[in-house]
């Protein structure tokens, strides 16, 4: 979807504000914003695609005035309720008022470093060969679909190289949407400044994005 | 249907859209009180939130990628490794899980320098740098890198020369990036751990250099 994060190329934010000594956290509510937004996940309910598209869909106005642990937190809300762990009255209370869905996991502490150290790998076999080279010239799709998508709007309809057959993955697009995984083959392609952001772009810019399989067509 | 506006479809109480302020204006009630609810649920467990907020803060961190950095420098096939295959290697450190599943090493070079952005998100690889940084996670950043490069490292204090090359890379899927800065000159003979020293988190993003031992205290 055309989001509020999909921010590349995007102006008027002004300048990047780097911070000395940055802790990992600046309140105390952050900490348990990450140790919520983990422990649902766990839950097994949801793919990180669709925690993603959960948190693009908070509206623009929103998006743009939260930091990034409401963004989470947003989003987290917004999956509790389409999954049937909490109601919107729960939410709004704070405390329990009718039983819900039962997640396959609940993360414990003992299993904590486990599960971190694991992580979600997200490759999967596909039985086709990759249809683009190292090398090759291809151009992205131009596409505007109102679900998930990682294809960035700047990136669309443009020309790059095959840098890289990065292996296959996971579909986010379907994914994010319950539709399955649907693994692709996954490339790093590369772009002239030039050729995004035209004949006043940066010459000694090139942008790189990771691409799906159906994201792109021959040149 | 999409969900595109699906916060606006409930049929709730709050009459003009102002839900999301009175529910969000107070970020530790909001968070208090998720955490109750979902703890009374039995959903979740928050000494477990205390084990990853421990794990965050004390033990998955930027010293772990500078240590990938200074032995990508002191050993040429440890190198060669962590460019054919980036996972392997920093797993044969320890780092490994949670954002770092699938890691690619990007090496700086007299010719080009390397930046790490995630437009769409805040992907950002955890497993060797930890928790990103605000500035990383803000659309200022997230914006700007891909199409004014220059103009967010002189933000950070970094020139780069007119000639160099710069290549932005934007993490549009579950690849994580971690920049190799080049490793500085005077720093002969400097063993593994002086030279994780010079190797500021930011290097390892691509919004700054290596230190050079002078300049470090």
């Amino acid at each position: 979807m055309n989001g509020p994060h999909d921010l590349g190329g995007q102006m008027g934010f002004g300048p990047v504000a780097p911070e000395k000594n940055e802790p990992y956290f600046h309140a105390a509510w952050e900490k348990r914003a990450l140790g919520i937004t983990i422990s649902c996940g766990a839950f097994g309910a949801w793919t990180i695609d669709e925690s993603r598209h959960a948190r693009e869909n908070i509206p623009p106005a929103d998006y743009l005035a939260a930091s990034y642990y409401e963004i989470w937190i947003r989003g987290i809300d917004k999956l509790l309720e389409r999954h049937g762990f909490a109601t919107r009255e729960e939410l709004l209370s704070g405390h329990a008022l009718q039983d819900g869905a039962v997640p396959k996991r609940v993360l414990k502490a003992d299993i904590v470093p486990a599960v971190l150290a694991k992580g979600g790998p997200c490759d999967r076999p596909v039985k086709t060969a990759p249809l683009f080279a190292v090398g090759e010239t291809v151009k992205t799709k131009n596409f505007n679909p109102p679900t998930h998508t990682r294809l960035p709007r700047y990136a669309r309809a443009r020309t790059g190289v095959v840098e890289a057959v990065q292996g296959s993955f996971v579909f986010p697009d379907d994914n994010a949407h319950g539709k399955g995984e649907n693994p692709q083959w996954l490339y790093t392609i590369v772009f002239d400044g030039a050729e995004i952001w035209g004949a006043d772009a940066d010459p000694t810019l090139t942008v790189s994005i990771d691409a799906w399989e159906s994201y792109l067509e021959p040149a | 249907m999409h969900d595109d506006h699906d916060a606006h479809s409930h049929d709730h109480d709050h009459a003009h859209g102002h839900d999301h302020d009175n529910l969000y204006s107070d970020m530790q009630a909001r968070v208090k009180a998720l955490e109750t609810l979902l703890t009374e649920k039995g959903l979740i467990d928050p000494a477990a939130i205390d084990a990853i907020v421990e794990t965050y803060e004390t033990k998955v961190g930027p010293r772990n990628g500078a240590h990938v950095v200074a032995k990508a420098w002191g050993d040429a096939d440890f190198a060669d490794w962590l460019k054919r295959d980036a996972t392997a290697a920093i797993a044969s450190l320890g780092y490994t899980g949670r954002q770092g599943e699938h890691m690619r090493a990007v090496f700086n070079t007299a010719e080009t320098h390397n930046l790490v952005v995630c437009t769409l998100c805040s992907c950002y690889p955890w497993s060797v740098l930890g928790l990103p940084p605000v500035w990383y996670k803000a659309p200022a950043y997230r914006s700007r890198a891909v199409i004014d490069p220059r103009g967010v490292l002189a933000e950070f204090g970094l020139t780069l020369p007119e000639d160099k090359k710069i290549r932005v890379w934007d993490s549009t899927a579950e690849l994580r990036y971690l920049v190799i800065p080049e490793r500085p000159e005077g720093t002969e003979g400097m063993d593994e751990q002086a030279l994780a020293g010079l190797v500021s988190r930011d290097a390892m993003i691509g919004t700054a250099v290596a230190a050079s031992p002078e300049s470090t205290p």
